[in-house]
């Protein structure tokens, strides 16, 4: 008997039972189910389904994933030797990078998974649902969103909570408030400060490496938020220290070039804006993820960008204010650094949390971008705001998309006004 | 001035078994039989009992809300069998066909000069009043509410529909003299809309309002062109006839006989020579299709893919159905279906998947889901398909949730289950629409009339 007529006859033993939901994912994983269209419906039905939807999803994540491993080695090594910045493109793809990768990267997306999926499978069996595939994507999401020294057990125990009180309580995918993977990465951050900020989690092993090294475990945004203090830099070799500012400091490490490509620290797999952008050419092309999100998301931090720039330009902040740093930072360059492009493209994108009517989706994204630079600017203390930008608005997404559905209501009523006036 | 209509969303489903114009006719069967569930919303009151001898245009049975709408034999013959489901439902009424027609005569009519009462009470008395439907509610009309206009779509876009340019013709002296008749039993306009580019013979009927429908499906469905010509408002009813059941209606008031014969399009990969077939109302399938049909794993459906009813070979042709699809069922299943590149199926998406390659070619889909059913999780992708200005999943959810509030104030007025079709057809949740949205507006006309 082949494998298909196997696993057709253990699922009609299964059928009915508690395990059903269990043996019927990994079923469907191997093989489309031969369910056919019922009575009162459509004879026949489109090619795509949940499963395909979530893997173009992950398709579009993987470059970020690859990078992502390979960066994780290459702070490394250029936190320990800053000389190998001179010439990135020979110093990055090396298999020594991509080594830590795997020893460190590797594990969080396998216990994101393990862990995550086995929550999902105990509430299918529970509840006898069938298992969704919402946190295909989450799983993915949650390793490329997290310091790379995060440990695996803190990892853990944010994604059963993520996965629990962000989604399951709600009735699974399909009924859940806030994106899970946010409400993760939101745990770990509420939850566990120390290690999700400063200048020491953003590179492997930076916590043990000395003083004059460690430094350049610092985000960009960490550097442009401190832009103006004064920063001795510890000289290698023996030589002279060399007193500079952030700000400066932040300039001589990285170009621009850098910053667009991804060759700084930061979460695993949020640093390069290029990436982020073939995945977003990716979701678009496809028509998976939503263009008018996307684009409106970068538009409204632009704008918010603008006017700090603006705000600078007119004096009104000065260089003594703590928050000269990041309003003085260029407009575009708000884009490509931290996790403004990552969340805009993979995180708002979730049609389940974010707005579900076309014209709310424009509000919806432009609202993420605006929130997060602000978030970003004025927050003292982490210079980070996409994750929380995009929490809020997921909140108030349905608010949106009430007033926009409003509107087709009041026109529908307007046309009975006018036939009886 | 007429308004033509032009649309944009929505989605051709090319598939293959197009019908060849070429008609034959079928055998008479020795049995046809009237399925009162083909009329939705009806509850029967027999008179016919088993046994007893009926005309063509007798009456079966009538409505028990309002005992003027007969239901009438389609055929003379004798009453076999009355098959009945649960609590005794009547499921449907079987005649043994006489070998020569005997039809009762009504008596030919001037349509010119009936009264807007006479137009009825013959309608009634013949047995035609069901071909008369309305939206709201997508039901046989309710005869004490004036409609605001009556709505004819001579045009079919469904997938695989019949050519109505190719049925109709030659049936000019019958459509003028049914909307001759029906056009006043409304004080509003006869809608009748065509093929942009067409020469049919519905285009040149006179008293009518004449519009030239463009675009993908469901631009032919009567559905979008009411949206688009003269929506319907709270409190407001338009009624909606088929012309083919307009060419009935003629024959009776030219003739006097009810003949509820039709061209049959058969269609779908299933049959081995696609083409048309004459064939009476309630025929059994099996003699319709004969020597015609693959009996290997065949869904065999009367009417189209989209929103006809399945039947057995052993059953028979929907009521009011113009079309016979059959295709290959699709109970199997497919190695990594959900992940690997698909060339034989249509999808709206890019998602690994490549109709939006080959728009023009024409596919062989079976009725497998491809997917299970979920919640809803996609958003945009039935904004797509969907000419209508409402808000579909948005109604979807309040038809689930049975908030008439929110039902009303979001359309539900306007649409019945064939509009939400092809958002069924591409919906990634795979979730019944049609189902969803015949069970609210079944709802809201319980609760709100």
């Amino acid at each position: 008997m082949s494998l298909k007529q196997n696993l057709h006859n253990l699922k009609e033993k299964y059928k009915g039972t508690k395990m059903a939901p269990a043996f019927n994912a990994i079923h469907t994983f191997l093989y489309l189910p031969n369910e056919v269209t019922h009575a009162g419906g459509t004879h026949i039905k489109a090619a795509d389904d949940l499963k395909r939807t979530m893997n173009i999803v992950i398709m579009a994540l993987i470059p970020c994933l690859l990078f992502g491993m390979f960066n994780a080695g290459y702070q490394h090594y250029a936190a320990i030797d800053n000389s190998l910045r001179a010439d990135v493109l020979a110093n990055f793809f090396t298999f020594d990078n991509l080594w830590i990768g795997i020893v460190k990267v590797l594990p969080l997306v396998i216990v994101s998974y393990g862990v995550g999926l086995l929550v999902e499978f105990i509430f299918a069996v529970i509840k006898g649902h069938e298992v969704e595939e919402g946190y295909l994507v989450t799983g993915m999401l949650v390793p490329l969103i997290v310091p790379v020294d995060t440990p695996l057990w803190m990892l853990s125990v944010a994604v059963v909570f993520g996965v629990v009180i962000g989604k399951e309580v709600f009735g699974g995918t399909g009924m859940n408030i806030l994106n899970p993977a946010l409400t993760i990465r939101a745990f770990l951050f509420f939850a566990y400060p120390t290690w999700m900020s400063g200048d020491k989690v953003w590179v492997y092993d930076a916590v043990n490496m000395n003083e004059a090294d460690a430094i350049s475990g610092e985000t960009m945004l960490g550097y442009y938020a401190k832009s103006g203090q004064e920063l001795t830099v510890k000289g290698a070799n023996g030589a002279a220290d060399i007193v500079t500012t952030y700000g400066d400091r932040a300039n001589e490490l990285y170009s621009t070039f850098d910053k667009f490509m991804g060759f700084i620290p930061g979460s695993v797999g949020e640093t390069s804006t290029f990436l982020i952008l073939i995945g977003a050419a990716i979701l678009i092309f496809t028509k998976i993820g939503s263009w008018r999100i996307i684009l409106s998301a970068f538009l409204g931090a632009a704008v918010m960008g603008l006017i700090f720039n603006q705000v600078v330009a007119a004096d009104i902040i000065t260089e003594s204010s703590k928050f000269y740093g990041l309003m003085n930072t260029v407009w575009w360059e708000h884009l490509t650094i931290g996790g403004l492009a990552f969340g805009a493209v993979f995180m708002a994108t979730d049609p389940v949390t974010g707005s579900q009517t076309n014209k709310g989706k424009w509000i919806y994204g432009f609202l993420i971008g605006f929130i997060s630079i602000m978030i970003r600017v004025f927050n003292p203390a982490y210079p980070e705001g996409v994750f929380l930008a995009i929490l809020l608005m997921n909140v108030f997404a349905p608010t949106i998309d009430h007033y926009v559905v409003q509107g087709n209501v009041k026109k529908r009523l307007n046309r009975t006004k006018v036939k009886t006036a | 001035m007429s308004k033509d209509i032009r649309i944009k969303k929505g989605l051709d489903i090319k598939l293959v078994g197009v019908a060849e114009k070429k008609t034959t006719n079928s055998s008479q069967s020795s049995v046809y039989a009237v399925k009162p569930e083909d009329f939705h919303g009806i509850t029967p009151k027999l008179v016919a009992k088993e046994g007893a001898e009926v005309k063509a245009g007798d009456t079966l049975f009538y409505s028990k809300s309002d005992e003027r709408i007969l239901f009438p034999s389609p055929v003379s013959g004798k009453v076999t069998e009355v098959i009945r489901g649960a609590r005794r439902k009547v499921l449907a009424v079987k005649i043994a066909a006489d070998a020569t027609q005997v039809y009762k005569d009504f008596g030919a009519k001037d349509a010119d000069a009936m009264s807007a009462e006479e137009v009825k009470n013959h309608l009634f008395a013949s047995g035609c009043w069901p071909f008369v439907k309305q939206r709201p509610y997508d039901v046989v009309a309710n005869p004490n509410q004036a409609p605001k206009a009556i709505f004819i779509s001579a045009y079919a876009s469904a997938p695989l529909a019949a050519d109505l340019e190719y049925t109709l013709a030659g049936k000019e002296a019958e459509l003028q003299a049914a909307i001759t008749a029906v056009s006043k039993l409304t004080e509003g306009l006869v809608h009748v809309s065509v093929g942009a580019n067409t020469t049919s013979p519905s285009a040149n009927l006179k008293g009518i309002e004449l519009h030239k429908v463009s675009g993908p499906h469901p631009s032919g469905n009567v559905g979008t062109q009411i949206a688009k010509l003269d929506p319907i408002n709270k409190g407001e009813v338009v009624w909606v006839i088929t012309p083919q059941d307009l060419v009935v209606i003629g024959e009776l008031l030219l003739t006097g006989k009810l003949n509820v014969s039709r061209t049959i399009a058969l269609t779908g990969s299933q049959f081995s020579k696609p083409a048309y077939v004459t064939a009476i109302s309630g025929a059994a399938i099996a003699d319709v299709t004969a020597n015609n049909l693959s009996d290997n794993n065949t869904r065999i459906i009367s009417g189209n893919v989209l929103s006809g009813k399945e039947v057995k070979a052993d059953e028979f042709l929907g009521y009011y159905d113009n079309q016979i699809t059959a295709i290959p069922e699709g109970d199997d299943y497919e190695f990594f279906g959900w992940n690997k590149p698909i060339f034989n199926k249509i999808s709206t998406s890019r998602a690994l998947t490549f109709s939006w390659l080959t728009p023009k070619k024409k596919y062989d889909l079976n009725t497998n889901t491809n997917g299970e059913h979920r919640a809803f999780v996609v958003t945009g992708s039935y904004e797509e398909v969907f000419p209508l200005d409402i808000y579909p999943m948005q109604l979807l959810k309040a038809f689930m949730y049975k908030d008439l509030d929110e039902m009303e104030a979001l359309g539900g007025y306007e649409v019945a289950p064939e509009d939400f079709a092809l958002t069924e057809f591409v919906c990634v949740s795979k979730q019944p629409h049609q189902k969803i949205i015949r069970e609210g507006l079944d709802l809201m006309r319980e609760e709100l009339g």
